[in-house]
């Protein structure tokens, strides 16, 4: 029969609403004529319809609804007994005399809702006769509809308790009592539905159950709105009698709906104030009831209940919601063998969220709630359920979220024992979110224990964990791991420079274990984290900072000197050249010349034997001149052997112009013009002159091969170059030099207007402008470039 | 009226965390025009933050940037200004005036800007600018003690540019506008 079709069913609906509308027609007819008699009949016939079997719950709702609207016409004419002079009393036994059972109780349902109003006769005797009566229905369909119109036609009576209803007090029982019964029947039917009909549409008829649910939940609703159920009644009487139907229901849709349903439909104070009944009926449950979404709803209730206002607090302390909700939740888990281990980190998820709304100040509990999860982990392979590392993502998240201070999470036992369960993308996930928190509220961490238990929680950013093969990673998501690493180190300090010591050195340990793709990322933080310590040490009283003190700068080179040598060695020489020179010249401020030595060393070796490109040569080895010229601490001796080096080695780069440019740089390390540098006119004149030799020599390469990049603009630096020296006063530098230039340059440029750039020309005009406007300006400098004429 | 930031030397990760919250909520975008970045930006995310602000984006690359695209120097025309662009490691000894000049002049620019020294500086020159935005996170520098984290505001408007300085100073922003006027048209090779 349900099988027939949808066809069928509609054409059943449509014949049973067009009855419906014929007998209606006369019953209005009849009513508009006062014939009561009339009206008893074509309504009775009306609600003949409503005995089918044919119709689905929904289509059934559809007719009942039709059915609904019709009789609520008739209630009025019931109402008004000057229209068909019979008096209520006996009216409700008239209506009584209906042939079928089905329109007899819903015309009696009617006529009693009209007599409870009336006043003239007792409530409670009225409502225990009606509620009654319908069981007389057994049918689940019919008796579901049936008792919902008993529901809907008293609800007003009962929700609205006035003084005119005498004993107050008695009349909310009764109407719990009749509230409660009608529920408990409803329930009964609405349970065995699932029983008719063949098993092999059971699917079917459990998702049209599962439509009519909220027909029952309607009995709940309603006994939430009896203003006179207070806790104490809720308490002792209506919430044990719910529960009491819902635990023997046995059935799994009934049970998780109306669990569901008392969550929602009764203030969070009751719940507050009933959580060991409601808790204890929760193992009672069958073991397929989704009882987490239940548990979870309740929590998420009273967490919200618990921020509306700080006034409530006390009462969760009161009534020790955490341990019972804690006990309840270890039951349920424990009872519920088969709960996928989702369902447990999703419940412990929720208890956490209610800890930290309501007890934040209690770590031992949110710790406590992180160690049950582990306790349900454990022993278990790593998860691999992407919605259960999703929760624990948000487990993990919650703590960090709500104090905005990862050093606490730092505190927590329990926290990195569950990242342990993570594979190993999801452990990185979490990394990053911890890392993410730190850098978004500026969380400074700053003891080295604080740090060793950070390196433990992203560890699996820090360095290869069992062996898991580094290059399946796509490239944009390491380096951007890695950076935050990168960006997390300088978030990690102390403003004791013996602490703030221990912290670099314990994150040394930690990188030094990254491996060669992960140096070029955390070295350099790391380098310059310790030089901004080596800068606080240096302005502290010089003298002091022997081998004793725990924190020298002494101590920190050669821990950089250790941790630049492995970058070097991944390689990165060119990264690894420029620490060295940071470092050389911070040791060159702290006045520790064998150290500052050692740095430059180590940078020319890797210059010589490391950097082949061409081009990072000829920046190298601006570096290196720039970072010389501006080293004070070396001794005759060691400055001699650096500055040789890097003449030689700027002589030596692969082309002229790069050649001539680096030996040109390099008179500035022969000239420092402060006042204790050295000044030594000679040599600044024996590298300009060689960069022009160089230039000559250009020069002439590049007329034999025509075409490249016109040489003349060498000149015009060098020219410049020895405008700057003149103007420094170099001895060494006379006017006829500069004149000479300048000649050599009109010359070029004349007889060579091929090669010459528009850039070189312009080049050389602003040089000459430059120069006149010296003369033009008076004075010494003006009085100094009088003889050179242009 | 045409307004050109210029920032440099932020070296994240490298040497800070981030920029400081106070500029970020200052550089939003569609305000600027131009950026002008004197390089050391030393990751592709402060890359692309810049870009957020302004999509037209020059940078001349430091001597941590891996970016190979990023050129030594770089000219730029903006409304009557030729502006030059270059990190500033190449131009010994560094942070020079008078060897900035000499590159300002092998440029050609009437507003020459660099950066590497991690200090602010706005120098007039021979009828010509030079400036350095500093460093826009205050990062360490072997040059400079104490960096105060600061970037610069140009204000472009004829033959007129203000310049304004922002510098974050013990927490607070501190601002300093510096008035340039340039006295000739620019000028061509004779």
């Amino acid at each position: 029969m349900i099988v027939d079709g949808i066809e069928d069913e509609e054409k059943w609906l449509a014949e049973g609403i067009a009855a419906i509308q014929q007998n209606a027609f006369f019953m209005l007819r009849a009513v508009d004529s006062d014939n009561l008699r009339e009206a008893l009949k074509y309504s009775a016939q009306m609600l003949s319809e409503l005995r089918t079997s044919k119709l689905s719950p929904h289509k059934y709702f559809e007719l009942y609804m039709r059915a609904f609207d019709e009789l609520r016409k008739l209630e009025l004419f019931f109402k008004d007994e000057s229209r068909h002079g019979v008096p209520v009393s006996d009216l409700y036994e008239l209506v009584q005399h209906a042939g079928n059972v089905l329109p007899r109780l819903y015309l009696l349902c009617t006529v009693g809702s009209v007599y409870i109003k009336s006043k003239e006769a007792s409530c409670k005797d009225l409502l225990k006769d009606l509620v009654e009566m319908c069981r007389a229905v057994q049918h689940p369909i019919r008796g579901l509809f049936l008792r919902s119109y008993l529901c809907q036609v008293t609800r007003d009576k009962l929700s609205d308790i006035g003084p005119e209803y005498e004993g107050v007090d008695d009349f909310v029982m009764d109407a719990v009592d009749f509230v409660l019964q009608n529920f408990t029947e409803m329930n009964k039917l609405w349970v065995r539905l699932q029983h008719q009909g063949p098993v092999r549409v059971k699917e079917k008829r459990e998702k049209e159950r599962n439509e009519l649910r909220d027909l029952v939940g309607k009995n709940l609703h309603i006994l939430s709105q009896i203003e006179g159920v207070d806790l104490e009644m809720y308490r002792d009487t209506v919430l044990p009698r719910i529960l009491e139907q819902i635990v023997n229901a046995k059935d799994e849709l009934a049970q998780h709906y109306l669990m569901d349903c008392i969550i929602q439909v009764f203030p969070d104070e009751y719940h507050l104030q009933t959580l060991d009944i409601l808790l204890a009926a929760c193992p009672q449950l069958q073991p397929t009831v989704d009882i987490k979404t239940v548990l979870s709803q309740l929590m998420e209730r009273l967490s919200n209940y618990a921020a509306s206002s700080m006034e409530v607090l006390p009462e969760f302390l009161q009534v020790e919601a955490f341990a019972k909700l804690n006990n309840a939740i270890g039951k349920v888990i424990e009872v519920q063998v088969d709960m996928p281990i989702v369902g447990a980190i999703t419940l412990y998820t929720s208890l956490l969220m209610f800890t930290l709304r309501v007890h934040p100040d209690r770590l031992d509990y949110v710790d406590l709630v992180l160690g049950a999860c582990v306790r349900k982990l454990s022993g278990k392979p790593k998860l691999e359920d992407s919605r259960a590392t999703k929760q624990i993502i948000a487990l993990l998240s919650a703590p960090l979220d709500k104090y905005n201070d990862a050093v606490t999470a730092l505190t927590l036992s329990n926290y990195p024992r569950i990242m342990d369960y993570l594979d190993n993308d999801t452990n990185k996930i979490m990394a990053m979110v911890i890392i993410q928190n730190i850098l978004k509220n500026y969380t400074c961490i700053s003891t080295a224990d604080q740090v060793e238990a950070l390196f433990e929680l992203i560890k699996g950013l820090i360095k290869d964990i069992d062996g898991s093969p580094v290059d399946e990673l796509d490239e944009e998501d390491f380096k951007e791991e890695q950076n935050s690493v990168a960006r997390l180190i300088h978030m990690l300090y102390n403003d004791d420079p013996d602490e703030m010591l221990k912290i670099i050195c314990t994150v040394q340990r930690h990188i030094m274990s990254g491996g060669q793709r992960r140096l070029p990322f955390t070295v350099p933080p790391l380098v310059f984290s310790a030089l901004k310590l080596v800068r606080r040490l240096q302005g502290q009283d010089g003298e002091a900072d022997g081998e004793e003190a725990p924190a020298s700068p002494k101590k920190i080179f050669r821990l950089m000197n250790q941790t630049i040598d492995a970058l070097s060695f991944v390689p990165s020489p060119d990264l690894a050249l420029r620490l060295y020179l940071q470092c050389a010249e911070a040791a060159s401020d702290c006045d520790l010349e064998p150290m500052a030595y050692e740095f430059f060393t180590q940078a020319f070796i890797l210059y010589e034997e490391d950097i082949a490109d061409s081009k990072a040569q000829f920046t190298a080895i601006h570096l290196i001149i720039g970072t010389l010229q501006r080293m004070n601490v070396f001794g005759v001796e060691n400055r001699d052997t650096l500055t040789h080096k890097a003449t030689g080695y700027s002589a030596k780069l692969l082309k002229k112009a790069d050649q001539c440019r680096a030996v040109y740089a390099c008179s500035h390390l022969f000239w420092v013009d402060d006042h204790d540098g050295s000044r030594d006119g000679e040599r600044v004149l024996l590298c300009l002159k060689r960069s022009l030799r160089i230039a000559n020599a250009a020069q002439q390469m590049a007329s034999v091969t025509r075409g490249s990049s016109g040489p003349v603009t060498l000149f015009v630096e060098i020219l410049n170059k020895y405008l700057y020296f003149f103007e420094k006063g170099n001895p060494q530098v006379p006017t006829s030099a500069i004149q000479g230039l300048v000649e050599l340059i009109r010359t070029e440029m004349q007889s060579d207007t091929s090669t010459t750039d528009l850039a070189t020309a312009a080049f050389f005009s602003s040089t000459l402008r430059y120069i006149q406007y010296q003369k033009q300006k008076g004075g010494v400098m003006g009085e100094k470039y009088d003889p050179v004429k242009l | 009226m045409v307004l050109v930031l210029a920032i440099g030397d932020l070296h994240i990760p490298h040497r800070s965390p981030d920029l400081p919250a106070k500029f970020k909520s200052m550089l939003v975008p569609g305000k600027i025009q131009h950026i002008i970045c004197t390089g050391n930006l030393c990751s592709k995310e402060v890359h692309d933050y810049l870009k957020t602000i302004c999509p037209d984006l020059h940078v001349a690359r430091g001597e941590y940037d891996e970016d190979t695209r990023y050129p030594e120097m770089k000219t730029l025309t903006i409304g009557q200004f030729k502006l030059g662009l270059c990190h500033g490691h190449q131009v010994i000894p560094w942070g020079d005036l008078d060897s900035l000049a000499m590159l300002q002049r092998q440029l050609d620019v009437d507003i020459l800007v660099t950066g590497h020294t991690h200090q602010f500086t706005a120098y007039k020159h021979e009828g010509g600018v030079v400036i350095n935005p500093g460093s826009a996170t205050g990062a360490y520098s072997s040059i400079t003690y104490d960096v105060n984290p600061s970037f610069v505001l140009m204000d472009i408007d004829g033959l007129r540019v203000v310049v304004y300085v922002y510098e974050l100073i013990d927490g607070e922003v501190k601002v300093d506008k510096i008035d340039f006027k340039k006295t000739t048209a620019p000028h061509s090779p004779h």
